[in-house]
């Protein structure tokens, strides 16, 4: 049994390489669970198709006017959906005491959080190319070219960040990943449907427009839009940013609270 | 920092977990030398993990104090941490991931870069005969493999305290001796062992020392011997012929000694103290006389068992 004679602990690492070694994990996870991408891009993908051809036509004129008011919108939808399966992999994490391994490593204490993160902005962006790519193919264009879209995904990664958190929170309070599921499609499809993602608010009754025109879905949705088509306006971003920011400032600590609490 | 040698390992104070109305852990003292394999022994409930997790700082107590390798639980958490590895009830580890993967995730974390992370990880596979399963996912291994891989992955650095809970729980008895026998080359090598478990035979086995605990309070503690000796040194067991007349010997049998008799339903056996031979053969003379035929009788030292259920039910 030589492995188990005296082995010492090597100098510390950092907290950056620690939170380095969770997003190898991430990455691990592609790799030996592929299917979990399967999950993210299929209900885009049949959102996209839906939508497009069935009401594309009777909602803006036709179907590849519809593509292009609609595209951005659904990025934003991928993304705030998947931060949903995030919150449900850490409950299910937690529920099988890997969690407890880590908490009882002498490392950062954010760093399994960090981690999760990288592999969620993989995912991100995987999952908002393989849409953007079927939008290119069925005939959408970005006006304002390939830093158009760049600045977009730099968008949605930040929008994932923020909503990340909420899963995260869930995930760390609710031990049943299907339970950390089923609220979290309570709360976000009325969020997604009572945006400007499928549809302009201006035949919605007026209680509802005020609402669409304030909810965070519909200004990040709309910076989406000005950033793909080169018309953005500051003030848009800054909108956009307000919901993923503010949710990071609160949620961050919370996630620390609970997660040394438990 | 760490106290000179000779020093406890766990110097635990008064500890208390409170859970809600439950209080999980009632007042705990442990006093574990450096170097021991210490037994925490007591039924599912007892309040075993919820010491072990205060202890890995993996929950706060509610009371009293404890300090680990000379590190104070509650003030410096992060130095404890740093002389401590726990293998949970439940494996720690991730299953979509390989066992090498595992094990090179955990030293890159202690801090072992690329190539030494590698060599550190192939080193705990081949320790513990995982070499071949090495690059399967861990969700197809089996229970003594997850096992083995588990208690690997604590040893990345050498700990100074090992928590193992119920690290034999739901093995086949090969398995089981295999860990037992890992557990006992660690401890060899100067690794404190601090293990739960609700097998008698395994504190028996396995620890120097043993702390009997029950609903959140430790009842008894010693080495085995010393937890038989104090129950009583004879043991009179008495198997009966007949079980249909197991109500009536317990009864002839508690009468004639004044102790309280153990029953065990299986085989039909019965297990009183005896304060001497000579009592012993009279109340078996006792049985004899009612017409109740033994099958088979010795006199010895309690098994641990039996010291379990006397301390347990004392309580009761």
């Amino acid at each position: 049994m030589n492995a188990l004679q005296q082995v010492s602990r090597p100098p510390a690492p950092s907290a950056w390489s620690n939170a380095l070694v969770f997003g190898w994990r991430a990455v691990l996870k592609f790799k030996h669970v592929p299917e979990q991408l399967f999950d993210l891009v299929m209900t885009p993908i049949m959102f996209t198709l839906l939508f497009t051809f069935v009401f594309g036509g009777a909602l803006a004129g036709s179907p590849g006017d519809y593509l292009q008011f609609f595209l951005p919108g659904i990025l934003v939808q991928t993304v705030v959906f998947n931060a949903v399966y995030s919150g449900m992999g850490l409950s299910t994490d937690l529920g099988k005491g890997l969690f407890d391994r880590f908490r009882s490593l002498p490392i950062w204490s954010l760093a399994p959080f960090a981690g999760l993160m990288v592999g969620d902005v993989l995912r991100h962006v995987i999952a908002g190319g393989i849409i953007l790519t079927i939008g290119l193919i069925l005939g959408y264009r970005p006006e304002a070219g390939i830093l158009g879209v760049l600045a977009s995904f730099a968008l949605l990664i930040a929008i994932g960040f923020g909503m990340g958190w909420v899963f995260i929170v869930l995930g760390l309070l609710i031990r049943t990943p299907m339970t950390v599921m089923t609220i979290g499609f309570t709360v976000l499809f009325p969020l997604v449907f009572a945006s400007n993602i499928m549809v302009d608010p201006h035949t919605m009754p007026g209680w509802l427009r005020a609402f669409v025109h304030v909810n965070p879905v519909s200004l990040m949705t709309t910076a989406m839009r000005g950033l793909m088509s080169g018309e953005v306006m500051a003030a848009q971003l800054v909108q956009a940013l307000i919901a993923p920011v503010a949710l990071t400032l609160m949620l961050a600590p919370v996630t620390l609270w609970l997660y040394r609490r438990r | 920092m760490n106290n000179g040698e000779g020093s406890l390992a766990i110097d635990a104070r008064g500890l208390v977990k409170t859970f809600g109305e439950l209080r999980a852990v009632d007042g705990i003292d442990l006093a574990v030398p450096r170097g021991m394999i210490f037994a925490i022994l007591g039924p599912n409930g007892a309040g075993k993990t919820t010491l072990m997790r205060m202890l890995a700082t993996l929950t706060h107590p509610d009371g009293g104090s404890a300090s680990v390798m000379g590190h104070d639980l509650v003030g410096a958490p992060g130095n404890v941490r740093g002389e401590i590895a726990m293998t949970g009830q439940f494996a720690s580890l991730d299953e979509d991931l390989t066992g090498r993967e595992n094990l090179i995730l955990l030293s890159r974390l202690w801090g072992f870069r690329g190539g030494a992370a590698r060599a550190r990880a192939d080193a705990l596979l081949a320790t513990f005969e995982l070499s071949d399963a090495a690059g399967k996912q861990v969700k197809d291994y089996s229970g003594g493999m997850r096992r083995r891989l588990d208690i690997a992955a604590s040893l990345i650095v050498t700990p100074g305290v090992l928590f193992l809970d119920e690290p034999t729980t739901g093995l086949d008895p090969v398995a089981r001796k295999s860990v037992w026998g890992m557990i006992r080359a660690l401890a060899g090598s100067g690794v404190t062992v601090l293990l739960t478990t609700q097998y008698l035979d395994e504190a028996d086995q396995l620890a120097a020392r043993i702390a009997v605990i029950d609903h959140g309070r430790k009842i008894a503690e010693g080495t085995s011997r010393e937890l038989k000796a104090a129950t009583g040194s004879g043991f009179l067991h008495v198997a009966l012929a007949d079980p249909a007349r197991l109500d009536e010997a317990a009864q002839l049998l508690e009468s004639r000694l004044g102790a309280s008799v153990q029953r065990s339903v299986e085989g039909a056996t019965l297990a009183v103290v005896a304060p001497s031979a000579r009592d012993a053969n009279a109340a078996l003379t006792a049985l004899l006389d009612a017409g109740i035929e033994p099958a088979d009788f010795s006199m010895g030292s309690p098994s641990l068992d039996e010291v379990f259920f006397s301390l347990t039910s004392k309580r009761a």
